[in-house]
This record gives structure tokens, C-alpha cells and sequence, in this order.
């Protein structure tokens, strides 16, 4: 209601430094082809920019494309239509072993389900991408003991996944996906699986990844809670982008609305969304 | 670098699933020990039947008289015993230049008997120069002579066997036996050859000259040979002495070359060994192939298991692609994999098929030889097997779509 005032569906204009943007998505779709003439459309239209070190958190109905784009961020697929730049660079249509290069190089990614590999020790799965980095084996022990330190899980370096609980295992996660020094890290509903608590914890350490290390992030979660942590949010539905709050933006709804209680009047914001679909 | 560490990765993964990795092992390691293991076993007979052949001497020429009553022939002036000659082999030894040497058999096995023991014989009348024609060693005494042979004098040269058999410890040499109930007097022994190229015992082998089997042992009105060897200059000189022997024996026997049947047939050792060769090689060559199929189907078992490590493995795929690595290296990985478990079970084959030819040799009375070719080429076709049945697998992994992948339960 007082959202749609403050803020329509909107796209942030082009930076005003002089450095590309870190992401640049121009009018990417996704349609997804299932048999014959069954078609998805799981992305119709996107067009934001993220600058370096912005924390940008994603909202919005399940199955409005916030996992097809993080794909498409996370170079893990395609668009069918459109442009996307990573660092400056077109990677629409680069090659497979390429887009692998460039998840290695510039993306760090943290799922939901943490998906640490089995019976393998935290400090080796936060090694992976320093493998296929090339990294010696010296210099790939000593940069994931420094990532787990971040973490705040040295003393758990030799745990194996199943000696560890979900919260520690997203640490790990959280390590692997910050020991390539990426560019971006992409985190598709890091919290989903993990109690409040555990949630907020976890929060803080993005928190201070991105406050610290000046590390872009970018989360999709359902809830408000935790979009909270984010100094932009993106309202996705039907495929497009419906709404993007800046920092000050949020400022004021937070201040109007009371938002350091959004758990409960965050509906508002669905409901913003949803009136906007009637339409 | 990478690759070191991904091949590390794949030992790694093999090393967390132990029993499944050994039994996967299992069909290389029994392959391959059983390709080298009978390999060895046919190569064994092989180069037995070859030395053997070799230890007769394979540029030797022989001849052998022909029945030829069946075809019409008329010429022969005695029914039991062929038309061939001792003159017929001292004209061949004479006329034909390479050949240099000569001795004609005539077969008069017989009871021997010394002192209070005695054996069938296996006796053969020959002349002075049959040590240089079957390149056979006196071991003890010596040889008879021509003047032996022209005198017919009562003589014998035994086997090594005849000496264990009836002389018991006793020097052979300077001693009377009786041989069809004649005395004869030992001068010397032959040196022990085991068994001939046919599998015969060459060890009871009793000799004498060939004019005292034919008179004294046999009584033969008209003298007949069972036999004719002759030494060839050399392996080279074999078809061009086999043509000249064969004209000289027409033209002493009147035999019209087209016109008449040949009542002699000519044959050498070499023949006999290219025959004994082929078929062992025939041999080894089966054995070698069912041992491979087995080889075969461990490739099978190694492909089986890739495949389903695959599966079972599509989210740690996954992961490894979303966090960079390249589909090559996945491949890789798994390739490596199906390659290291097929070249550490050939390598533990070969020590085993090592071991059991080692074993058979000494607890059978086969003999067998472990050849670098058996082993290399066992090895290596594990090394394919793997390459082979490891490929699709690692093939099928690394076409995996990462998202796909990540989201396989
Ligand atoms: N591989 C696929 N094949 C076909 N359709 C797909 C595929 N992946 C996603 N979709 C469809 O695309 C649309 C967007 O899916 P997406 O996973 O991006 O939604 P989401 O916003 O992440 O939802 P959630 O909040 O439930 O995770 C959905 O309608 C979904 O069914
Ligand atoms: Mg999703």
C-alpha cells in the first residue's frame, strides 16, 4: 500500500561510479520447454544491475524465477534471451568448461540443502574450489583454514559433514563459497533449513563478509526476518522483478511501518505484489 | 597440478568404498592371472617342443622307404622291408656335397639283458657319424668306428636310461650284455636328452652298427635301412639338398620322375618343427583368448560399478561443477578411477598369474614360462578394459547439468 507509493516496480538506474557494475542483467528471460508446446516461463524480462559490495536480498512467491536467476547469476545456466555481464564481461553464451572457469573464479554458492560432499572433512570441501583453481596443495590447506577461520570453524576443520550440525555445516558452506576470493556470493535460501536462531546467526556472518570484506552478497529467502539483513531487496513475482528497494527506501518503510517487526506486517509487501498480479 | 590432485580425488573415492573397490578388482586381477597363468602354460610347451626339435637338429634331412605295392610298383625285390639302402645313404653322403654327414637306421629293438636284470631295447643300427648327424654327446667311453661298422662287430652304445635300469651303479663301459641272446660289449654311453620332439623317451636309446643289426641281429638276406638322416650344411642349403638327395635316389632306383611313383619319402625336422609350433601357438593363442574373455567381462564388472558410482554420486557431481570444476575433469575423475582399479588389479593379476604358472611348473610336469610379452600385453589390455568400460560412465558423468545434479536425490 504505502510500499507502491513509496517505491513502484523500478529498476535501479545505471551506476553513477565509474566502475562497471559487478552483475548487469539486461531483459533476460528463461522459458523452460517441456515437451511439445509446453512452455515455462520462469523469467520474463529481468533488468537490474549489483554494484560491488552491495547485499542485496531477493523476496517473492515461490515459483516466481528467484532460483532461475540465481542460476543464471551464478553462471550454472543460461539465459534464453537477454544479456548478462559478470565483472564487466558478456557471459550470455560462453562455453561450458568457461562458465565453469568463471563459477570457479568469480562465484561462491550457498544452497539451502548446504551441499557439503559426503564423508569428505570440512576442510576439504572448503578446498574444492581451490582445486580446480589449480592451487597447490599447501597453499589450498592454509587459504581453507583461513576461510573456516572467517567462519568461525577452525576447531571443526576435521569434522566430516554428518559430524556437524546444520548450522555448522552452512558455515563450511559459507567457507567453501568465500575461499576463491569471488566476486559475488549467491546464497539460494541459506536459512531454509535452519531454525531462527541458527538463521540469525548465520546472517550475521554474511553480514559481516559483506560489512568487512566489502563482499557482494546476494540471498533469496521467504522470510522477512532475514531479507531484513539486506541493505536492498528485490521483489520477484510472475518472472519479473515487481519492486526494488534501495537502502533509503527501506529506511523509511522500516521507520512507517515498523519494520523491526516484519515478521508480521511483512505480508504487506506480499501484498503489494499481489495486487499488482490482479491488476 | 590439477590433474595430480583430481587423480588424487579418485584414489581417494576408491579408498572410502574398499570391499566394493577389491571385488571390482576381483574380475581384472582373476583376467589377467588367468591370461598370464595359461599363456605361460602354452609358451612352456612351446619352447620345450622347440628346444627338443632344435636338440635334433633341424637341418636334418630324412628319408624313409615307401610302400609302393598299392600304386603297382614292381621294383621291390623283398616285401618286408622297402627298397632303401645303406648303399643308397653312403651314395647320398658321397654325391651330395651338402651333406656332411650321414647314417642310415635300421630298427632291431630287442630283450637286453646284464647280469640279472634286463629291459626292451630300443635298438638302432646306424653308422659311425650318427653323433654328428642327431648332434648327440657321448657322455662316457666312446662312439664305434667305421672299422666297427665294416667289421660288424658285436657293439653298443646305450642310453642313459638302459644304464640306470639294468647296471645299477655299475660302469657300463667295458662291460657284456646280451642283446637277442648275443653278447655285446658297451663302449660307450650317450649324454641323457629326455624326451623328442613326439614326446618320445630318446633315453633307452640302445645304438650299434648298422651291419651288425643287419646280419647278426636281424639276418636280413638283403640288406634294408628303416632310415636315412642326413646333416645338412645349413638350415639354408635344406630344399637344395632335399632336391639332390631326391634325384640321386630316383637314378639309383630307376625311378623316372613323372612316370613312376617314388618308393622313398623325403622329410626334415623343420617341417616337423613349423608343424609343432603351429599347433602349440594355436594352442596358446585359445588358451590366451578364453582367459581373456574373462578379462573382458572383469571390464564389464568395472563399468557396472562406474555406473552406479555415477548415480550415487550425481550431488557430489554436482557440487564439484558448481564450485568450477570443468566437465573434462569430472570425466577425468571418473575415468581415472575406472583406470586405476583395472591397472592395480592387472598389476596384482600378474604377480598372481606369476605365482601359479611358477606353481604349476614345479607341481606338474608342464613346463611354463612367463614371457615380458605375456605380461605387457595382459597389463595393457587391462589398461584398455579400464579405458574401454571406464569411458561411458565417465562420460555420462561429465555431461551432468549442475543444476540437475544438485537437485538429485
Ligand atoms: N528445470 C526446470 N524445468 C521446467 N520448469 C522449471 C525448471 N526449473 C524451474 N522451473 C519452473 O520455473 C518457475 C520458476 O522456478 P524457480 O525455481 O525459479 O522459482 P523460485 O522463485 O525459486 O521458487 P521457490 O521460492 O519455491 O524456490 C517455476 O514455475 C518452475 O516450475
Ligand atoms: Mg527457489
Amino acid at each position: 500500500m504505502i510500499g507502491a507509493t513509496l517505491a513502484g516496480p523500478e529498476v535501479r538506474s545505471t551506476g553513477e561510479g565509474d566502475r562497471a557494475p559487478v552483475i548487469q542483467l539486461d531483459d533476460v528471460h528463461k522459458t523452460y520447454y517441456m515437451g511439445a508446446d509446453i512452455q515455462v516461463h520462469a523469467l520474463r524480462g529481468i533488468s537490474v544491475q549489483v554494484e560491488q559490495g552491495e547485499f542485496v536480498a531477493i523476496m517473492g512467491r515461490s515459483g516466481s524465477g528467484k532460483s532461475t536467476m540465481m542460476n543464471i547469476v551464478g553462471c550454472l545456466d543460461h539465459p534464453t534471451k537477454g544479456r548478462y555481464l559478470l565483472d564487466g564481461v558478456d557471459v550470455s553464451t560462453a562455453p561450458k568448461a568457461e562458465l565453469a572457469d568463471i563459477r570457479n573464479r568469480k562465484v561462491g554458492f550457498v544452497f539451502q540443502s548446504f551441499n557439503l560432499v559426503s564423508r569428505t572433512s570440512a576442510i576439504e570441501n572448503v578446498e574444492l574450489p581451490l582445486i580446480y583453481a589449480g592451487v597447490g596443495s599447501r597453499e589450498r590447506r592454509r587459504r581453507a583454514e583461513e576461510a573456516l577461520e572467517i567462519v568461525n570453524l577452525a576447531d571443526k576443520m576435521k569434522n566430516m559433514p554428518n559430524q556437524l550440525s546444520g548450522g555448522q555445516q552452512q558455515r563450511v558452506a559459507i567457507a567453501r563459497a568465500l575461499v576463491n576470493d569471488p566476486a559475488i556470493i549467491l546464497a539460494d535460501e541459506p536459512t531454509g533449513a535452519l531454525d531462527t536462531r541458527t538463521a540469525i546467526e548465520l546472517m550475521g556472518v554474511f553480514q559481516d563478509l559483506n560489512r568487512e570484506r566489502g563482499m557482494t552478497i546476494i540471498i533469496v529467502t521467504h522470510e522477512p526476518d532475514i531479507a531484513e539483513f539486506g541493505k536492498r531487496v528485490l521483489l520477484f513475482g510472475d518472472g519479473r522483478i515487481r519492486k526494488d528497494y534501495d537502502q533509503r527506501q527501506l529506511e523509511v518503510l522500516r521507520k512507517e511501518h515498523h519494520m523491526s517487526e516484519l515478521g508480521g506486517s511483512a505480508g504487506s509487501w506480499m501484498d503489494d505484489v499481489h495486487e499488482e498480479d490482479a491488476q | 597440478m590439477k590433474s595430480l590432485a583430481i587423480l588424487r580425488i579418485a584414489f581417494w573415492a576408491l579408498g572410502r568404498n574398499k570391499m566394493r573397490s577389491a571385488l571390482t578388482m576381483l574380475g581384472i586381477i582373476i583376467g589377467v592371472s588367468a591370461v598370464i597363468a595359461l599363456v605361460s602354460i602354452g609358451q612352456g610347451a612351446q619352447s620345450m617342443i622347440q628346444q627338443q626339435l632344435e636338440s635334433m637338429g633341424t637341418n636334418v634331412l630324412m628319408v624313409w622307404p615307401e610302400d609302393t605295392r598299392g600304386s603297382g610298383g614292381a621294383r621291390r625285390n623283398s616285401d618286408d622291408e622297402g627298397t632303401l639302402t645303406a648303399q643308397d645313404v653312403i651314395a647320398i653322403r658321397s654325391e651330395v656335397p651338402l651333406v656332411t654327414a650321414a647314417s642310415p637306421i635300421v630298427n632291431a629293438n630287442g630283450q637286453l639283458i646284464f647280469g640279472n636284470r634286463n629291459t626292451y631295447a630300443r635298438v638302432q643300427g646306424t653308422s659311425e657319424e650318427y653323433p654328428l648327424v642327431r648332434d648327440w654327446e657321448i657322455a662316457h667311453g666312446e662312439f664305434f668306428t667305421a672299422d666297427d661298422v665294416a667289421a660288424a662287430a658285436r657293439v653298443l652304445v646305450i642310453g642313459q636310461e638302459i644304464v640306470d635300469e639294468v647296471f645299477d651303479g655299475v660302469d657300463p663301459v667295458g662291460q657284456t650284455v646280451r642283446l637277442r641272446n648275443l653278447p655285446f660289449r658297451v663302449i660307450g654311453v650317450l649324454a641323457s636328452r629326455g624326451q623328442s620332439g613326439m614326446g618320445q623317451n630318446q633315453d633307452d636309446t640302445v645304438v650299434t652298427p648298422y651291419t651288425t643289426a643287419q646280419k647278426k641281429l636281424l639276418g636280413q638276406a638283403l640288406p634294408r635301412v628303416n632310415q636315412a638322416m642326413m646333416k645338412v650344411v645349413s638350415q639354408d642349403a635344406m630344399p637344395f639338398a632335399e632336391s639332390q638327395t631326391i634325384n640321386l635316389i630316383r637314378q639309383r632306383h630307376n625311378i623316372v620322375p613323372g612316370m613312376d611313383p617314388d618308393d622313398f619319402a623325403v622329410g626334415n625336422m623343420s617341417e616337423v618343427a613349423d608343424a609343432a609350433q603351429e599347433t602349440t601357438f594355436i594352442m596358446t593363442l585359445l588358451l590366451g583368448s578364453i582367459a581373456a574373455i574373462s578379462l573382458v567381462v572383469g571390464g564389464i564388472g568395472i563399468m557396472n560399478i562406474m555406473l552406479v558410482s555415477v548415480t550415487e554420486r550425481t550431488r557430489e557431481i554436482g557440487i564439484r561443477m558448481a564450485v568450477g570444476s570443468r566437465p573434462g575433469y569430472i570425466r577425468l575423475q571418473f575415468l581415472s578411477e575406472s583406470i586405476m582399479l583395472s591397472l592395480a588389479g592387472g598389476l596384482i593379476g600378474v604377480v598372481i598369474g606369476g605365482g601359479a604358472s611358477t606353481l604349476i611348473s614345479q607341481f606338474s610336469t608342464m613346463s611354463t614360462v612367463v614371457s615380458a610379452g605375456s605380461v605387457l600385453l595382459s597389463f595393457g589390455f587391462a589398461a584398455a578394459v579400464g579405458i574401454f568400460f571406464g569411458y561411458y560412465p565417465a562420460h555420462k558423468a561429465a555431461g551432468l547439468d549442475p543444476i540437475d545434479a544438485l537437485r538429485y536425490e
